[in-house]
């Protein structure tokens, strides 16, 4: 299977808008990198040896391609079928490392020397650091004190993966923070460093790199369900936070007009209490680490902080590419609460013996709502994007609240 | 031609380049800010940076950050800045260039930024996250309305890159001397004088160094080669260690003079 297919329309790549949204802005000193990376991707497309090592490495290193199965279980209990595509199979626990092997591949190709990365949840991180440690590249990551704290044992992973982690305290001290000290250290260490992005933002290339690194997730689900379902879903659904196993799992339905496409962002404490990370939802156009896209802002356009149970969520961005998707109606977006994605949490470890992450829980918070519009005979496919172990230390300190 | 050009245009007839001040509007408050410009233009600075806040000021090293957030903190917003433009305007003729990144912009308005801007005696503008390839919303209005929009041209920027800015500068282009951040100690400051003289001759427009100047010495060092100077987060420190606004007064003028000492060419 050929796990990196041109999804891109052809103009993208020359202008890396979205509608009007994506572009690039930032300093000039990264003009020239951004342009260097573009380049670099465009020829690592045309060459089949780099499709063929990304190809191996993802499948003998990486454990793809990961299965599709039916949740019996759940589906009993919210009423319609529900698949899940499991990412949390991949080596690191998430969907991540198909975009870090992707990206320091091409970041060896073009003879970068050393390799940084922002994280929330850590899972970014981990799967950078593990990339690193396997290619023996030196790897930095920027993470919020704030979610050094809450994920601590994504620290230890990356630690001893031979990554160095600064931990962010300026601003909200979380993944915002984090991306801005990120950017830092690159304009400072332009020449020698590759930045590897997490998600589906940032400034263009960016978002269509990893959008096409994970887009794996979708042809291979796509090409699962038409095996065991027999036909395509419904509706697929996936968590949104930058947007990256989202836009990963959507493109391989995008042709597909027949397929819904729902994007769950975190509502935090509720939209209507203004502490939430849902852009998309409750957002303004603005821009951001690079992009033109939904973000979180006040009235004269500075930057709100996110608030989300989940560190991988919490980000008052989005990728360029839902803003258009959401404009132009082809996906649509709603949010679920903190509370709710405890509850889809515990209905997964419950129903299916499968502790998901805090983000994913997500997407299984908005199921029973969509079940009672889809009913019994829908089927849905939903991206199980990474493993809970991380997060047991924040889900067992909120029930214990919860009493 | 606008206060901006005629500022180089004089300190040129002076045999010297001119000095470029940057503060941070709203730091440590909007009131202040008036009395530090002042201040600043009447020790010898020749064009004033006026920083806009923002939440997120990627391109910002430490000290700049803090004073952004200060300032965001006490309120400060772009329709206050050019309020306390409009103010400033009654007590000094110094050239004011509006800088800081695109999102308050976007926010704003561009054209209706433009159309405010210039009647409140702003003279142009700087966007560190506005390359040229995204800059046509703001520049087009901006030219057409008479005030400056300043390109920036990095240490990594190609020959067409810098042919661009050079075509679309106004009145002068912003030379970054190193990779990296603001107030970040610059490494070799006479070469990137050496190499944004060369740059100037090509493209027949004032280029001014940014980026790592703090001392008199540095000044000295740009000044016999690059038409303009800046300097930013040393400015910005100054403020932040006095203990009053009077002090701060003090210090900028303190600072200012000294730089300004550092501009004569032997």
């Amino acid at each position: 299977m050929r796990y990196l297919a041109r999804l891109m329309q052809p103009l993208e790549s020359v202008s890396g808008r979205y509608g009007p949204y994506g572009g690039r802005y930032v300093a000039e000193t990264l003009m020239p990198a951004l342009d260097e990376l573009s380049r670099a991707y465009e020829e690592c497309q045309g060459d089949p040896a780099f499709q063929a090592e990304l190809d191996s490495l993802l499948h003998h290193y990486a454990g793809r391609e990961t299965p599709t199965c039916l949740a019996s279980r759940l589906s009993a209990e919210v009423g319609m079928r529900i698949w899940l595509k499991r990412e949390d199979l991949c080596h690191t626990g998430a969907h991540k490392v198909n975009n870090t092997i992707g990206q320091i591949l091409l970041a060896k190709r073009m003879h970068k020397t050393r390799i940084i990365a922002e994280t929330g949840a850590g899972q970014h991180g981990v799967a950078t650091a593990t990339a690193c440690a396997l290619m023996g590249l030196p790897c930095e990551v920027f993470m919020g004190a704030e979610d050094v704290r809450r994920q601590a044992p994504n620290v230890q992973r990356m630690e001893l993966l031979g990554a160095k982690v600064h931990s962010v305290t300026s601003g909200s001290a979380t993944l915002k923070d984090a991306m801005n000290e990120a950017l830092r250290d690159w304009v400072t260490n332009v020449r020698t460093t590759h930045y590897c992005v997490g998600s589906v933002a940032g400034p263009h290339p960016y978002p269509m790199i990893v959008r096409d690194f994970q887009a794996v997730i979708g042809r291979e689900s796509r090409v699962q369900m038409l095996e065991q379902a027999g036909k395509l879903p419904d509706a697929v659904v996936a968590c949104v936070g930058g947007g990256s196993n989202a836009m990963g799992i959507f493109a391989g339905f995008i042709d597909d007009a027949a397929v819904r496409l729902i994007g769950v962002e975190a509502a935090g404490d509720g939209v209507a209490t203004g502490k939430h990370a849902a852009p998309l939802c409750a957002g303004g156009v603005g821009v951001l680490h690079g992009a033109k896209s939904y973000v979180l802002q006040t009235a004269d356009g500075q930057i709100v902080e996110a608030h989300s149970i989940s560190a991988g969520l919490d980000y008052p961005g989005v990728g360029p590419e839902h803003a258009w998707l959401k404009d132009t109606g082809r996906a649509t977006y709603t949010a679920v609460t903190d509370d709710a994605a405890l509850d889809g949490f515990q209905q997964l470890c419950r129903t299916e013996g499968i502790i998901p992450a805090l983000e994913t829980s997500h997407a299984f918070a908005y199921l029973p709502t969509l079940a009672k519009e889809l009913g019994p005979d829908a089927d849905v496919l939903v991206c199980l994007s990474g493993r809970g172990d991380k997060d047991l230390e924040t889900v067992i300190e909120q029930l214990a609240e919860r009493g | 031609m606008g206060r901006i050009a005629d500022a180089f245009e004089n300190a040129r007839s002076e045999n010297r380049a001119a000095l470029v001040i940057y503060l941070c509007a709203g730091d440590p408050d909007l009131n202040a800010t008036v009395e530090l410009v002042v201040a600043a233009a009447e020790s010898g600075a020749d064009i004033v940076e006026l920083g806009v806040p923002f939440s997120d000021p990627t391109a910002d090293g430490p000290a700049i950050q803090r004073a952004a957030q200060r300032s965001l903190r006490g309120g400060t917003t772009l329709a206050k800045v050019l309020e306390t433009v409009r103010v400033i305007r009654s007590r000094t003729h110094i050239p004011i260039l509006l800088f800081g990144y695109y999102n308050p912009i976007l926010s704003y308005g561009e054209q209706k930024l433009v159309d405010d801007a210039a009647e409140s005696g702003a003279d142009g503008f700087l966007v560190v996250n506005l390359p040229p390839e995204e800059s046509a919303g703001l520049r087009g209005p901006a030219v057409e309305r008479g005030l400056d929009f300043v390109p920036l041209v990095a240490p990594t920027s190609d020959p067409h890159r810098i042919q661009q800015a050079g075509e679309m500068a106004t009145s002068f282009i912003y030379y970054v001397s190193m990779t990296g951040v603001t107030g970040s100690t610059a490494t070799d400051l006479a070469s990137a004088s050496k190499r944004a003289a060369a740059l100037q001759r090509e493209l027949g427009r004032p280029l001014a160094i940014g980026f790592g100047v703090k001392t008199k010495a540095d000044v000295a060092t740009v000044s016999p080669h690059a038409d303009g100077v800046v300097v930013g987060s040393a400015v910005v420190q100054a403020i932040e260690v006095a203990a009053s606004t009077d002090e701060a007064v003090l210090a900028v003028r303190a600072l200012v003079s000294e730089l300004a000492g550092g501009l004569a060419r032997q």
